[in-house]
């Protein structure tokens, strides 16, 4: 479960370029819930995953995950709860580590860190088998060098890398942005495959409406630090890409001038 | 070159190699380019040898020589990560701090360790030669310490510091504390270079303050040495390398001194390190094949 109450972010505080850059967010996600996040750029999406995932620490305001109150802790301390997968595919995962390497670091994500050599054949076979999983053929590279694989390579075995340890929520962070539709889509299904087999409590940001309304059970919508638009359940199952828009205008009583917005 | 200066060079290149090994645990692993080295050599060596004249076991002395280089790059840790100065200027600062501190250590500019009993002492008159004795003695402690580092390495404890160092924002995703890397990174990386300052005041019979000079050129060079000879090809033959690297070097400087036909002098060490060091640098992209 996540819950955030009266969050307060402003950056550049007492300077001329001063934003409040998240509102009195108040936001509950249920255990197992998928929930995507919409918005224009600078709605406050980000620093609203940022804020769950530590990177952001709110001027107000109160975090918990779990049962576990997280306002102050930053990433590292908080990592044990918190399973990410990055947008850019060179940020999730470490490019000069191999891909075992990789999933060895994240299969400790939260955890004490000792003298044990990090791939025993145990631990390597395991990690063998959730990658071919994946049917990309990756089983048979497990040595190479993570940045020898392409971004929707990469992004597939961060989803891998996020379940490896357990968590209490999963953020996405608009983790299908930077690859190829085909790419996109083959993330986008081994995502939903994940969550639903593993009844993640997840939040997932994107750009695409499309997305935002075809995956998971409820849908928010962020506007200039405050949260304009929640639906679930069958209001949700009618709604369309269009009446979205629609809502975005009507609410807001401007122009969408957004091109991003309107992409897939 | 004789013999006796061939052996001398292996000497010297596997004392430096610990601070080689130092040298890569901060620039590569870590990404941390620390200059502190220049000062936890001579500290490592001073140390030492004020203990050993004090009456201390020479072990002991190395040991404690250890922990004051790993105190000296705690120092350099602090100052960057508590006090957000730039990594160089961090060491820097710490570099020239250690000058004084040496000093302080051995209340004069140089002590001389003639006649005292040193780690080497029960192995000469055991029938072998001295020259040999000693490349012998410090070579069975550099694989000890590849081993050390790179089982290190390839542990889970390891793993968090070799993410640290290529991907930190990653690795604090996956719940590594990057900070406390960097603290415990400096402090093995100083160690082993104080460790390298220790063995080279017991088998060379003295510790000076100036010896730190050029000490991370010379580490450095043997990184890049290594790592152009045998490229990148996993943990252990980057170590290898390194100690390769710094051999390698050595017997380079030993022989670009002792050819006559070249008419140098001991005074040019610094010009042919650098000279050296530039062409280890240029060479690989010579390679590749151009301009690059």
């Amino acid at each position: 479960m996540i819950s955030v109450k009266n969050i307060q972010v402003i950056f550049g505080k007492g300077t001329p370029l001063q934003k409040q850059a998240l509102n009195g967010v108040d936001l509950t996600i249920e255990q197992g819930s998928f929930v995507t996040v919409i918005g224009s750029n600078g709605a406050g999406k980000s620093t609203l995953l940022g804020v769950l995932a530590g990177d952001v620490l709110p001027s107000a305001g109160q975090v918990t995950i779990g049962t576990t109150d997280v306002t102050r802790k930053g990433t590292a301390a908080r990592a044990g709860l918190v399973a990410r997968v990055f947008q850019d595919p060179l940020t999730g995962s470490c490019g000069a580590l191999s891909i075992e390497e990789n999933l060895a670091l994240a299969a400790k994500r939260g955890e004490a860190r000792g003298l044990t050599a990090a791939l025993g054949p145990k631990r390597r076979e395991h990690f063998r088998e959730r990658i071919a999983e994946l049917n990309l053929g990756l089983e048979k590279r497990m040595g190479d060098r993570m940045d020898l694989l392409s971004g929707g390579q990469r992004q597939a075995v961060s989803l891998v890398m996020a379940t490896l340890a357990g968590s209490e929520v999963l953020l996405l962070d608009e983790h299908t942005a930077a690859l190829d539709p085909g790419m996109a889509e083959f993330v986008m299904n081994l995502t939903q495959k994940i969550v639903s087999e593993r009844k993640l409590t997840t939040m997932m940001v994107t750009h695409s409406m499309r997305q935002a309304l075809d995956y998971g059970h409820r849908t928010i919508m962020l506007h200039g630090g405050e949260i304009v638009l929640d639906v679930a359940g069958d209001s949700r199952k009618e709604l369309q890409v269009e009446d979205l828009i629609a809502m975005f205008r009507r609410i807001r009583g401007q122009t969408l001038d957004d091109d991003a917005l309107l992409i897939g | 070159m004789s013999v006796i200066a061939f052996w001398g060079a292996v000497e010297l290149g596997l004392v430096y190699a610990f601070v080689a090994l130092g040298v890569f645990l901060a620039f590569r692993v870590l990404d941390f380019p620390d200059l502190t080295v220049d000062g936890s050599f001579p500290l490592g060596a001073a140390v030492t040898a004020v203990l050993i004249i004090a009456g201390f076991n020479p072990w002991l002395a190395a040991g404690v020589a250890m922990v004051a280089g790993a105190a000296a790059g705690i120092v350099t840790a602090m100052l960057n990560v508590r006090f957000k100065i730039l990594n160089l200027l961090a060491s820097i600062l710490t570099m020239i701090a250690l000058f004084s501190v040496n000093l302080r250590v051995m209340g004069k500019p140089n002590v001389a360790l003639i006649n005292a009993d040193t780690m080497l002492s029960p192995f000469y008159g055991l029938g072998l030669r001295d020259f040999y004795v000693r490349p012998l003695f410090i070579g069975v402690l550099v694989i000890i310490a590849i081993i050390v580092v790179w089982r290190f390495l390839e542990s889970d404890a390891g793993l968090a510091m070799r993410a640290t160092g290529a991907n930190a924002r990653m690795a604090r995703a996956q719940g590594v504390d990057t900070n406390r890397q960097i603290y415990l990174g400096m402090a093995i990386s100083n160690a082993l270079v104080a460790l390298g300052g220790a063995l080279f005041a017991q088998t060379n019979g003295f510790a000076d303050v100036t010896s730190g000079v050029g000490t991370i050129v010379v580490g450095l060079a043997a990184v890049i040495i290594g790592e152009t000879l045998l490229g990148a090809r996993g943990i252990l033959i980057a170590l290898i390398g390194c100690v390769l690297g710094s051999i390698l070097y050595r017997i380079a400087i030993q022989l670009a001194l002792s050819t006559d036909m070249l008419g140098l002098q001991a005074s040019d060490l610094n010009f042919v390190t650098a000279a050296l060091v530039t062409f280890a640098l240029v060479l690989p992209r010579l390679r590749r094949g151009g301009a690059a």
